[in-house]
């Protein structure tokens, strides 16, 4: 069969309306299009970050294609699948997180990874951040919206619960993620400004608590770095300083590609990693950065538009909230750089190297076009 | 309920949308907060972070300058500079000291002595980032070893260093002196800016008088480093300006001579060249190796020279302070017949002793037996003490000091000698001042045979002769002939400045000279069998000092004390005596009479000096050795 003819026989579907090729392949053409130029551009970063290191591109772009065919393969489920699925892979989630503190293994005094016998190492607390919002929306959508007093309490548990034990790994960042995704679940589902303003009061009230029961010294360190970096100029405070001083003598128009010296002098520390984005401040200037911006923008765009034309609550809420911890992904990371937030392990979404966080983003991207495009067919 | 049914999915959207315009405001002001935060730092602030970051990465070094080499009048080597790879540690790079001084221990054969100095240099004030040597002197295995391992030990650097190197170490040791390490109180001293990359300054000797001009002009590099300090490449330089390269009026070869004429005796020899002052041969025996010093001696081989009986640190030459005996007689002949105290003439009865006045104690003379009629020419050919004892009596105190002082005793008179002590010139004030006693006829005596108060150093005996031998003309000691470039001499060294001894009947000068040949070459001279078959004339006079007691500390051995209360033998003299190339002062400690132990020795030199390596046949001499190294 010519290829033509394929296309034309896909068009025709049942309704008769026709149906492209992006449909036929559940894939978003702009947001395809904005995500390949934000990965392709982040490579270029990276490797500047890398320090000219091939192999670290070369490992970083296998990674980015793995995550293009889950992004694929997401993107082809229903989202009533998602639906479906919600609270079995909750419940499975929560048993994973529960293993990992008890037999998980780990790096840098943290417990993250779940090592099964015959499956590769993996972290459960990094599917959560699809998970948690997936069952929250699933729980929300199940009543009538605005939630009830009473669904939003079991739905800030649902949030809540996966959230402590992943603050327990200790991993304050991916708990940040996940808390943040469920919380924006229950934001779009409604719950009244009343109980947002409480729920506000109550969080500055549990703060002080956090800060004496729960955080480890080394986050409060992180805290206390953020107030006065210059407090201790070579420890925590060092990667403050130099990634500001990156950002900083960058300038408007950047040192140029590869000509970042703070980064290649090895000044900045991770400067392939969490602080990849001094790399691209300090030599693509602040241009760079406002055309970062502008692409990270262009996709929340468009992915809210996917949210708001979302046919179900379930879509629209999900929908939502992985938007938008795509959107705190980049607040915290370019926050952290630049010295406006504390220093916590959240990669710049794509452009960071590392695989995890790539294959969860690109996953949430895969669901974002799955709702996009099957949504005709439900509402039919 | 099943999905999407009793529900007012309409009102469900509407809220859904109102929410997102909520969240589009939201994220709109938080990217836009970002954006503002990169404004801030990238056009507000960026002349701030610039500087940060310059500062980052470029780092300004100092480039210590080569030190400037030193040569002998014959253009040999007497101090280099060698590279020298050593292993140092910045301590505000490394990450733990004890473990990485341990993991170093594993990789390179690091002494208890090391160790211990470094952590010594690790209290002790410094300049930031300035790193602190932990081993020197590292062989090619050594260095291989530790480039495998260097990625491991941040903050562990080797460093190539020039590194003062003297390749004739002991016998140049007391004459050249030697730099070391720059100490605690130099560091006050010194200009910070020039010494930024020095870590060696001149201890003694030349080393220590002509630092400035051997140490030469900083220069700086500006080179780009990484964060942990490691330089990546030089931005710009300036080079260091060197040292200047002296060249010194010392001959090696006599001066080698010199030492092995004392052997393994104590001693000290001066040969000074009249006409121009140059010491010829500065030797103290024995030396040291002062190679050891110059990267910091080891505990163990510094007690062993400091504890050494011998003291071979203690510089002879210059600082040892002996009474002068006999030696000094040619000067106070000179001083009695100018003062008329004697003249060529006069005569007197020796009977073996002197006597002030007749009930008076006794001054022996060394002859027991008397030398009988005795007149100057004779006192000095046979060094007759009785005829001195008179002559002092009649001169007095006042005149011999008066004398004495103008043939530089009692004073350091040497012009770029750096550590040379005056001796002691006594006279009526001091002896009041420092003993609070009058001044006796009796030290007179005493003054007379230099015996008594008087004290000299060997460099003020040759000094003294020199001036002898040119009969008046003062050209006071140097070590500097040459600053090789541009640099005229006379601007760093100090100018002489004392008057020539003028005296009434110059002709005064030629007799006291042919006294001092008679000492040589006459038939009753003391030195005569050193004066044997001579190709030239020479003048000199012999000496004996007493050792009158040991020291209080000193342990009791019956054949060493027997040995250190012997006298000390003493010489000066000079040669050819009607145009003189070389006046020396010879001192063995404890080698008995000056006659047969001293003179022996000088008349060696003085051979050595004239008739081996004459002083216009130098450029023959070299070609020579020359030579005999290719067959």
């Amino acid at each position: 069969m010519a290829l033509n003819e394929f296309i034309a026989s896909s068009a025709a579907n049942p309704l008769g309306r026709p149906r492209g090729i992006w449909s036929t392949l559940h894939l978003d053409p702009i947001l395809l299009f904005l995500l390949l130029a934000l990965v392709s551009g982040g490579l270029f970063v990276l490797y500047s970050g890398a320090d000219r290191n091939v192999e670290v591109v070369k490992a970083q772009g296998i990674r980015l294609g793995v995550a293009f065919v889950v992004m694929l393969v997401f993107a082809q489920l229903d989202p009533s699948v998602f639906r479906r699925w919600a609270p079995w892979l909750y419940g499975a989630g929560i048993i994973a997180l529960l293993a990992v503190l008890v037999v998980g293994v780990g790096a840098k005094g943290a417990q993250r990874w779940l090592a099964l016998p015959g499956l590769p190492r993996f972290q459960p607390s990094e599917l959560m951040k699809l998970v948690v919002p997936m069952m929250a929306a699933w729980y929300l959508s199940r009543h009538y919206l605005p939630p009830r007093l009473r669904h939003v309490a079991v739905g800030l548990a649902i949030v809540l619960v996966p959230m402590m034990m992943i603050i327990k790994q200790p991993d304050l960042g991916t708990s940040l993620l996940v808390g943040m995704a469920g919380l924006f679940v229950v934001f779009f589902a409604g719950i009244s400004w009343k109980l947002i303003t409480a729920f506000i009061a109550l969080v500055s009230v549990s703060a002080p608590m956090m800060w004496f029961f729960v955080m480890r010294d080394y986050q409060k360190q992180r805290v206390l770095t953020l107030l006065d970096p210059q407090s201790d100029p070579l420890g925590a405070g060092w990667n403050i300083i130099q990634s500001k001083t990156a950002i900083g003598s960058g300038g408007f128009d950047g040192k140029g590609w590869l000509q970042g010296t703070q980064s290649h002098l090895e000044f900045l520390p991770e400067s392939h990693t969490d602080f990849i984005v001094a790399v691209l401040a300090e030599e693509f200037g602040f241009i760079g950065m406002l055309v970062l911006m502008t692409v990270y923008f262009l996709i929340i765009l468009r992915c809210l538009y996917i949210a708001v034309t979302a046919q179900d609550s379930f879509s629209r809420l999900l929908a939502g909230a992985l938007t938008m911890t795509f959107f705190i992904y980049i607040f915290v990371n370019v926050g952290m750089v630049s010295g406006l937030l504390p220093v916590v392990g959240v990669p710049l979404p794509l452009i960071s190297y590392g695989g995890t966080s790539s294959v969860t983003l690109m996953a949430a991207f895969g669901v974002l076009m799955s709702i996009h495009t099957h949504r005709r067919m439900i509402g039919a | 309920m099943p999905w999407g049914e009793f529900k007012d999915t309409a009102a469900e959207r509407r809220l859904f949308q109102r929410r997102t315009i909520v969240v589009m405001t939201f994220v709109v002001l938080m990217i836009g907060g970002l954006i503002a935060r990169m404004y801030q730092l990238q056009v507000v602030e960026h002349e701030v972070f610039t500087t940060l970051s310059d500062k980052n990465r470029v780092q300004v070094q100092s480039v210590p300058p080569p030190r400037g080499l030193i040569y002998d009048r014959n253009h040999v080597l007497l101090a280099e500079n060698r590279p020298v790879f050593s292993v140092t540690l910045v301590p505000e790079r490394v990450d733990g000291m004890d473990q990485t001084l341990s993991q170093l221990g594993g990789i390179l054969d690091v002494s208890g002595e090391d160790l211990e100095r470094f952590h010594r240099r690790l209290q002790e004030p410094r300049r930031p980032f300035q790193e602190i040597p932990l081993r020197y002197d590292l062989n090619e295995q050594e260095m291989a070893r530790l480039a495998v391992h260097r990625h491991e030990l941040p903050g562990v650097e080797v460093k190539a260093e020039l590194v003062r190197y003297y390749p004739h170490s002991t016998l140049t040791s007391h004459s050249l002196g030697f730099v070391g390490r720059i100490n605690r109180d130099e560091l006050q001293r010194i200009d910070p800016v020039n010494y930024a990359g020095t870590n060696y300054i001149g201890k003694s000797g030349i080393e220590r008088f002509y630092e400035e001009l051997l140490h030469g002009t900083v220069g700086y590099q500006h080179v780009e480093t990484n964060a942990r300090g490691r330089t990546l490449r030089v931005l710009e330089r300036e080079n260091p300006v060197p040292g200047e390269d002296l060249q010194l009026q010392l001959d090696l070869r006599l001066q080698e001579r010199a030492y092995d004429l004392l052997d393994d005796r104590r001693g000290a020899i001066v040969a000074i060249e009249p006409a121009t002052g140059g010491i010829l041969a500065l030797a103290s025996v024995p030396g040291f190796d002062t190679n050891k010093f110059v990267t910091g001696i080891s505990v163990k081989d510094y007690r062993e020279l400091s504890e050494s009986r011998d003291k071979p640190l203690f510089n002879r030459a210059l600082r040892g302070q002996y009474p002068p005996g006999s030696t000094l007689k040619p000067m106070l002949a000179i001083a009695a017949l100018d003062s008329g105290a004697t003249d060529r003439d006069y005569t007197i009865w020796d009977p073996g002793y002197f006597q002030l006045n007749n009930s008076g104690r006794r001054y022996r003379d060394w002859k027991r037996t008397g030398h009988g009629w005795v007149d100057l020419m004779d006192a000095m050919a046979e060094s007759c003490d009785v005829y001195f004892y008179e002559i002092a009596v009649k001169m007095g105190v006042d005149t011999m000091y008066s004398y004495l002082s103008r043939f530089g005793f009692g004073e350091d008179a040497s012009l770029d000698v750096s550590g040379a002590l005056s001796g002691l010139l006594p006279s009526k004030e001091w002896k009041r001042a420092m003993r609070s006693e009058p001044w006796y006829p009796g030290d007179s005596v005493n003054l007379g045979i230099g015996q008594g108060f008087m004290l000299a150093t060997p460099l003020q005996l040759a000094t003294a002769t020199s001036l002898i031998a040119n009969r008046g003309t003062w050209v006071e000691p140097r070590l500097l002939r040459e600053i090789d470039g541009d640099t005229p001499v006379e601007q760093y060294l100090p100018d002489g400045n004392h008057e020539p001894l003028k005296l009434k009947n110059p002709a005064d000068w030629e007799f006291v000279v042919d006294t001092m040949a008679e000492v040589m070459h006459g038939r009753h001279g003391t030195a005569r069998g050193s004066g044997r078959n001579a190709p030239f004339r020479m003048a000199g006079k012999t000496g004996t000092a007493q050792v009158f007691s040991l020291a209080e500390d000193e342990e009791y051995d019956a054949e060493e004390i027997r040995e250190r209360l012997r006298d000390h033998a003493l010489f000066v003299g000079f040669a050819p005596v009607d145009n003189p190339k070389i006046a020396v002062a010879v001192i063995v400690e404890n080698g008995g009479g000056g006659s047969s132990t001293a003179a022996p020795v000088a008349r060696e030199l003085f051979d050595a000096w004239l008739v081996e390596f004459p002083a216009g046949d130098q450029e023959a001499v070299v070609g020579n050795v020359e030579n005999k190294g290719l067959d």
